[in-house]
């Protein structure tokens, strides 16, 4: 009897051991942005390559950066306009471009800021929507945590920003749409590619977001998406960035609201 | 065939029932080990009393947040106490027994509510009533304190409902006897005799409310700020380590698991309070 029960708990250690067998693993975390575009993009390049095996995880573009240095990943993925002094050791590569949309509920009237007057909103100095030829209504301000990716971007960008203390803050870029959504003295920001009808983006400095001005770069708040590597390129890790690199990366990157790198 | 005998039976057991404390005991050291550094490196006054959070700039000052929790919980107190007790009240005393045996459960089934729902139902009902009605950002300190003071319903009825139950029949019949009016009883009698209890239950219900986590996250707006009024937007000490946990590096995230170490003393405190009163319930009997 005893050998039949030993012979039971062998099971689960041949499985255990039987996946993975004769295939590399990548593993890529980070920017929460970007994390939707890679999964698609791992998708796809597994079904093009059956022995690769890539997994994607989340984080922050902070722990994207952590994690390749450490080695907990192999790839790191961040969307930084300025990359930290930690990351100097890591090979980067600009896969997409994101732009980042400033903007209000549809039913305020205001439809675009020149730079100064957004950085003034964001440091508290402007309160009120009719000082920006809107209605006579306090301005509710809503940004992103410390740390996060779109939220460092937005400040290096927009340049000179203190945070008013009166600042809501949102853990996500879908929460901070669904504030805006809701309340009509908002004024937000975030990822161009989570644009929708119940949210208005503001043209900045005359200029709106959209595909054409990103690509041009006549819009102004645009990031870079990056994925780092710790060393070389090479194997599977350099194959599977030259496949987002490729026509068909690039093409898929597109089609879900992002911009391509080339 | 016995595969493990009467005695193995017991070990399991025991082990079993030891990983619940052991797994308390590691978590109560895990955040200790990660957060106690930090505490001496910036210095308690310090990171207590500042108001300044810039984790970027490396200032920790977690006096705001501190301010928020205790207004909160303050708020979720007025909200919440006086309906629970009330409740029970009525539950245990006035009404009919088979009303009660049906309602109770149904308030006990707040409890199983995600609190994420509750957070859901503030932000898409209560914060814009509150915009449209009373002004500010509506994600608010009265949001947040309606909201929470609702989930601490079940908490404070249950145990309420279940202190005022064992205040012994004779002691009501005595005070009725001697010409007291059925309201005279009541809070004269019945709430003295299950004042402990009920004590507990709003202590443990506190203690719910400090530490609820999600709900406030998506009710209170999470503004680095002490409020000047229950219309403007606060951030909570647990709103603070969940937001930003996920990013932070280093020192950031070592003033995390020290916001952590407070907020783990301040649960600790109210626990132990509700134990004492509880205790002081069971040597009177």
């Amino acid at each position: 009897m005893q050998h039949k029960y030993a012979a039971l708990l062998c099971i689960p250690l041949i499985l255990l051991l039987g996946c993975g067998r004769g295939k590399t693993v990548v593993t890529l975390a980070g920017s929460t942005a970007f994390q939707p575009f890679a999964e698609k993009l791992a998708e796809q390049y597994m079904s093009e390559h059956p022995n690769a095996s890539i997994t994607v995880q989340g984080g922050g573009s902070a722990v994207g950066i952590q994690s390749a240095i450490s080695g907990a990943a192999q790839i790191g993925m961040a969307d930084l306009v300025i990359l930290p002094d930690e990351a100097r050791a890591l090979t980067p590569t600009v896969v997409a471009r994101d732009g980042i949309a400033v903007v209000v509920n549809p039913s305020n009237a205001v439809s675009g800021l020149t730079t100064d007057q957004v950085r003034d909103i964001f440091n508290g100095k402007v309160r009120n929507w009719k000082d920006l030829g809107g209605a006579d209504r306090p301005i509710t301000v809503v940004s992103r945590e410390a740390g996060s990716g779109t939220r460092s971007s937005f400040e290096q960008i927009v340049t000179g920003i203190s945070l008013t203390r009166d600042a809501l803050i949102q853990d996500s870029n879908g929460t901070i749409r669904e504030t805006v959504a809701n309340d009509a003295n908002a004024v937000g920001y975030l990822s161009h590619g989570l644009l929708n009808a119940k949210i208005k983006a503001l043209t900045v400095d005359g200029e709106a977001c959209s595909n054409e001005t990103i690509a041009s770069g006549s819009y102004r708040l645009v990031r870079p998406i990056y994925l780092l590597v710790n060393g070389p390129l090479q194997g599977e890790i350099k194959a599977f960035i030259e496949y987002v690199l490729s026509d068909n990366g690039q093409q898929t990157i597109k089609a879900n609201g992002l911009m391509p790198a080339r | 065939m016995t595969l493990i005998g009467e005695k193995g039976v017991r070990r399991i057991l025991l082990a079993t029932a030891l990983s619940a404390i052991s797994a308390l005991l590691l978590i109560a050291l895990f955040i200790i080990k990660e957060g106690l550094p930090f505490i001496f490196h910036y210095g308690l006054w310090n990171f207590l009393s500042s108001s300044d959070w810039e984790p970027q700039a490396g200032k920790f000052g977690i006096f705001p947040m501190v301010a928020a929790s205790l207004w909160v919980t303050f708020g979720a107190m007025v909200v919440g106490a006086p309906l629970g007790v009330a409740g029970a009240l009525f539950l245990s005393e006035f009404a009919p027994r088979p009303v009660m045996r049906v309602i109770k459960p149904m308030i006990e089934l707040l409890a199983a509510i995600p609190s994420v729902v509750y957070g859901f139902i503030g932000v898409m009902v209560l914060a814009p009533l509150i915009r449209d009605y009373l002004g500010g950002p509506g994600l608010s300190v009265l949001a947040a304190s309606i909201i929470l003071g609702i989930m601490i319903l079940p908490t404070v009825i249950s145990i309420s409902i279940d202190s005022i139950m064992a205040v012994p029949q004779s002691y009501r019949e005595g005070s009725l006897a001697l010409g007291a009016t059925v309201w005279q009883t009541i809070h004269m009698v019945t709430i003295r005799a299950a004042r402990s209890g009920i004590l507990a239950s709003i202590i443990l219900g506190m203690g719910r409310a400090i530490g609820e986590t999600m709900a406030v996250i998506m009710v209170a707006g999470n503004a680095v700020k002490i409020p000047h009024s229950a219309l403007e937007s606060v951030r909570s000490l647990t709103a603070n380590i969940a937001l930003e946990m996920s990013y932070a590096t280093g020192l950031h995230r070592q003033a995390l698991f020290a916001t952590g170490v407070i907020l783990f003393v301040v649960i600790i405190i109210l626990n132990s309070a509700a134990m004492v009163a509880i205790r002081g319930k069971a040597a009177r009997k």
